[in-house]
């Protein structure tokens, strides 16, 4: 395993809502948890990944992720079994598209 | 229509329950996770690998589980068994009107070993304490990964099981039989036949489900509202278990020398067994009904 942690800064978009996990640890496949929370306008991304070794390419596709989404307050903590980047950038985007739709009710 | 087998199962307690109702106990921003597989270097996951809470079912107040397949199997470790116990403790206390788990499970996460064997022990414990309360539980099985091992056992202390064909239910599965006793026992890359002998289909006809549904998580959602609908007593009783003691007896006398599903399909008086697993559920519900062992 190893541990991986980015923190952005000059974000400027907020979450509607409080918290939200999607996706599901298993195999090439990784479980996204988003949650609004105020920490100075920074968007924090704290993974737990079972391949170690590509801290690289971690980095460029969080670097990506900030980049489209420009999110403030807002904390995400993965873990990983192994996705590839587009399956990483693919879940980070529904993370957020969830936590910007206006449901009331949903878990969590 | 959507797939129940293809669903996760936070998508399926989104859609089989009242939408917007699920109301999570200890969801994943709670971070209770495994003690366990940390120490193990594996990866964890934020709700251990089962949701538990209430929801509503037709407007019925309900208390629901729903463990996920694609984390370790669905495998109970510890804090998923705690969970799982706890929800069933609180049903006792808030009395609703009925206990709904989406089961989809491996059994006990070996990595877990006594901690999850303890864990699914104290689920049985607590799944008939509920039934003693009053409170019917009814089990769904329709997941990938179907209901082995411990949890196996939980589905049948339960009042009801509901599965789709694709769902199976047994102690043991496949792989293990194969590799306890051998290939000749049991082939477990046989998919027909792993079907045939723990899959929907055949555990309708044995009398193990109550209920034998379409892939479909409003199939489900419906079977699931009229085994509620209809439970009159959900507590065990004494004649009620050796009624099924003598029924089990009776089986294991009338098959127990049946080494082929199609052979204990014929034997039930099922016309043409081979075509039974080509058959939607609906159709082979018909078919079959008046062939089923009645376990309860």
């Amino acid at each position: 395993m190893e541990h991986l942690h980015y923190i952005f800064t000059g974000g400027t978009r907020t979450l509607a809502r409080p918290a939200d996990v999607v996706g599901v640890v298993g195999s090439g496949n990784l479980e996204v948890l988003i949650e609004s929370i105020a920490q100075d306008g920074a968007c924090s991304i704290a993974i737990d990944t079972a391949a170690v070794g590509f801290g690289a390419i971690w980095q460029a596709v969080m670097t990506d992720f900030h980049a489209r989404w420009q999110l403030a307050d807002a904390r995400i903590a993965i873990n990983d079994m192994g996705a590839t980047p587009a399956v990483v950038s693919l879940r980070l985007d529904q993370a957020v598209e969830t936590m910007l739709e206006d449901v009331k009710g949903t878990a969590p | 229509m959507t797939s129940y087998v293809e669903a996760t199962a936070r998508e399926r307690l989104a859609r089989l329950f009242d939408a917007g109702s699920f109301q999570e106990f200890l969801p994943p921003s709670s971070r209770v996770v495994s003690p366990h597989l940390g120490q193990l270097n594996a990866p964890v996951a934020f709700d251990d690998g089962v949701a538990v809470g209430r929801a509503l079912l037709d407007n019925r107040p309900v208390f629901v589980a729903a463990q996920e397949g694609g984390f370790m199997g669905g495998a109970v470790g510890e804090v998923h068994g705690a969970k799982l116990v706890g929800m069933l403790r609180r049903a006792i206390l808030d009395a609703p009107d009925a206990v709904v788990l989406l089961l989809e499970t491996g059994g006990v996460r070996l990595h877990e070993a006594n901690a999850g064997l303890i864990a699914v022990s104290e689920v049985m414990r607590a799944v008939l304490d509920v039934r003693a309360a009053g409170i019917p539980v009814i089990a769904l099985v329709g997941g990938a990964n179907g209901c082995f091992g411990g949890m196996g056992i939980v589905a049948r202390c339960t009042n009801a099981v509901v599965m789709s064909e694709e769902g199976r239910l047994a102690m043991s599965g496949p792989e293990v039989i194969e590799t306890a006793s051998g290939v000749e026992e049991f082939d477990a890359r046989d998919r027909a036949l792993v079907w045939r002998t723990t899959g929907g289909k055949h555990r309708y006809l044995l009398g193990d489900c109550q209920a034998l549904v379409a892939d479909s998580i409003d199939a489900f959602r419906a079977a699931a509202i009229t085994q509620i609908e209809t439970i009159a007593s959900p507590a065990l009783t004494l004649a009620a278990l050796e009624q099924e003691q003598a029924l089990l007896a009776a089986r294991l006398d009338d098959f127990g020398h049946v080494r082929e599903p199609y052979d204990l399909w014929r034997a039930l008086g099922v016309p043409d067994p081979e075509a039974l697993p080509l058959l939607e559920a609906d159709a082979f519900v018909e078919l079959v009904d008046s062939h089923r062992l009645e376990a309860r």
